[in-house]
């Protein structure tokens, strides 16, 4: 199916992920910074569509959103907000800040000027059906020891979480 | 009139009916859909009363209307003439944003449902892994209403609803991968995520998957069903709305109009995902044999069946219409009834017609299938007495993840067996 309106919702999707993004670290109450997380990743799933990618929006959909999202807004009703809220939400490593901030802003600028020299000129659009069957044929045959060593990482990270819960094993 | 309108009219996509694509069609289908969806949640709620309520040997709803037919709508009624209290502490925006998010996530999963082969709204090439996705932000919705409240109940609620969904998800997602990996039994050795070609998949393989590879397919089913349960909150699994224990757990706070919401959101999701039930192991909008029973014949045979259907609710009908009360003051009622029955009546006759005949065949069996499970859902709730939290988690964790797990590795070897045989014998000659 050819996208329509390609460049109005690339703006819409973009301009909806930096704003909630803005709201993320502006919000007092956390869970409301973690509501409008939930919209900064919802509108780059949308972004990923609009890159013939639909298998990675439907993955952050139910990995980020569904998943990651509701454990962090479960552990965030155990925390006692009304303290959080008192507290001060910014600390005073502004000068690392606007460091980091420059290098970041430094590297857009440069890519954006000399984007064409750095990226290959013209891909052709890839056929969006076979998106999911591209992905997997590459997981696994070349990119087959990268995705194991991740899942073994996975492995270790749901048993160190095991070992540190359980007093007795 | 402008031109890309008259552009879009005669579009051939536009002229075929159902036609993915077409956002003319896209935008009748939603329509339909959710007025569909909408009148039969308002038909479960009474039915459910009814069943129930014959299942403990009490009469259900008898006042408004005859056999409490009205019941609906004045229910309705009151709901939307109710006070709209939203308590004192209570996150505002939070509160007021909780139920829109589960209808949202709810509706958006029928975007992807195929009523027929045409009859979609759309369809995706990732239909199945969307409404995953889509379903599971429902829980979102349910710990923001939790947590919204600033009540303790709904608060405990929202905490034993996350929890249970995100676990029971990750049984329901191994199940449905063993049914997706027994579409890519065809000649190209390749599968399919979208909805429509999971069913066609089914036809060309002259099975259900539920009946492939006897039982695999069988308990893929059986862990789907359970933790499909467990994802829509109904009895045996209702936890976070343990009424003995929370009082209505995570909506406890909320009335009026938007508690309306939450319970229209539970029936949608009901409906949801039976379907998801249906397309992927019970063979979608197909009817029985349709391969074994092919021709003609037994074409015109099975198209009578949505007739049969209306003209026996129709009979049921009548039969409680002479059976009324012979009492004046019940005359109105009788006469309402009879009239209802007629109604029935005239849409069998009108299903009777040759095109809408053939036309209507797959949407029939594919609500009729429905129909099926919600039964079942309010089946459940009459017999099954309600889980502790330790015994659901037990189930989800150590039964039906396990046996997910088991059920996907031994559908890949069945699939991939005489590779594998080919692979011993290598072995062993070299």
């Amino acid at each position: 199916m050819q996208p329509v309106a390609t460049a109005f919702f690339f703006y819409l999707l973009a301009g909806l992920a930096i704003a909630s993004g803005v709201l993320v670290i502006t919000r007092k109450n956390p869970v409301h910074s973690a509501l409008a997380l939930i919209l900064t990743l919802l509108s780059q799933a949308g972004l990923y569509l609009m890159l013939y990618a639909p298998f990675v929006a439907g993955v952050q959909i139910i990995l980020y959103v569904g998943g990651i999202m509701v454990l962090f807004l479960f552990v965030i009703m155990l925390v006692n907000i009304e303290r959080s809220e008192k507290e001060k939400q910014f600390n005073r490593q502004w000068i690392a800040g606007v460091v980091a901030a420059l290098a970041l802003g430094g590297l857009f600028v440069s890519i954006y000027l000399k984007g064409r020299d750095i990226f290959p000129a013209s891909m052709k659009p890839p056929v969006e059906i076979d998106n999911t069957q591209r992905i997997g044929e590459m997981l696994y045959s070349g990119y087959m020891f990268p995705f194991e060593i991740a899942s073994l990482l996975l492995l270790v990270a749901i048993i160190g979480a095991v070992v540190m819960a359980k007093k007795r094993i | 009139m402008p031109g890309w309108i008259t552009n879009y009219i005669n579009d051939p996509r536009t002229l075929t009916p159902g036609q993915a694509g077409s956002a003319f069609w896209a935008l009748v289908y939603i329509l339909l859909v959710f007025g569909g969806v909408s009148l039969a949640v308002v038909c479960m709620n009474w039915l459910e009363r009814k069943i129930l309520a014959h299942m403990q040997v009490r009469l259900g709803p008898m006042r408004v209307g005859p056999h409490g037919l009205l019941q609906p709508i004045a229910d309705a009624l009151k709901l939307i003439l109710k006070e709209d209290i939203i308590p004192d502490g209570a996150d505002r925006f939070v509160f007021w944003l909780a139920p829109l998010i589960i209808l949202l996530a709810v509706f958006s999963v029928y975007c992807v449902i195929p009523f027929g082969p045409t009859h979609a709204i759309t369809d995706m090439n990732i239909g199945i892994l969307f409404m995953l996705g889509v379903s599971s932000l429902g829980v979102l919705g349910i710990v923001m209403a939790g947590w919204a409240s600033n009540s303790h109940y709904p608060l405990i609620g929202a905490l034993r609803s996350s929890a249970q969904m995100v676990s029971y998800e990750v049984a329901m997602g191994l199940a449905v991968v063993s049914a997706i990996l027994m579409t890519s039994l065809n000649d190209s050795g390749t599968g399919t995520l979208s909805m429509i070609g999971i069913v066609q998949a089914q036809y060309a393989q002259h099975t259900w998957f539920i009946f492939k590879f006897f039982p695999l397919g069988l308990i893929a089913f059986f862990i789907f069903a359970v933790a499909m349960v467990a994802e829509t909150n109904r009895a045996p699994f209702d936890l976070p709305e343990a009424e003995s224990e929370l009082t209505a757990g995570f909506h406890t706070e909320y009335s009026g109009l938007r508690w309306s919401l939450f319970m229209l959101g539970e029936y949608a999701a009901m409906i949801a995902v039976s379907s998801i039930a249906i397309t992927l192991w019970l063979g979608g909008w197909m009817r029985p044999f349709p391969n074994l029973l092919s021709g003609p014949t037994w074409e015109l045979a099975f198209s009578f069946f949505p007739t049969l259907t209306f003209f026996g609710i129709a009979g049921l009908t009548f039969y409680s219409t002479m059976r009324m009360p012979k009492h004046p003051y019940f005359r109105l009622q009788t006469i309402g009834l009879g009239a209802f029955g007629g109604v029935f009546v005239v849409i069998g006759l009108l299903l009777l017609i040759p095109s809408v005949r053939t036309g209507i065949q797959d949407i029939y069996w594919f609500v009729a299938k429905i129909a099926v499970f919600m039964y079942l859902y309010i089946w459940y709730r009459g017999t099954f007495p309600r889980y502790r939290f330790d015994q659901l988690m037990r189930v989800g964790w150590k039964i039906l993840l396990p046996m997910g797990i088991g059920v996907l590795m031994a559908t890949g070897i069945v699939a991939l067996r005489a590779e594998i045989f080919d692979f011993v014998r290598q072995l062993f000659h070299a």
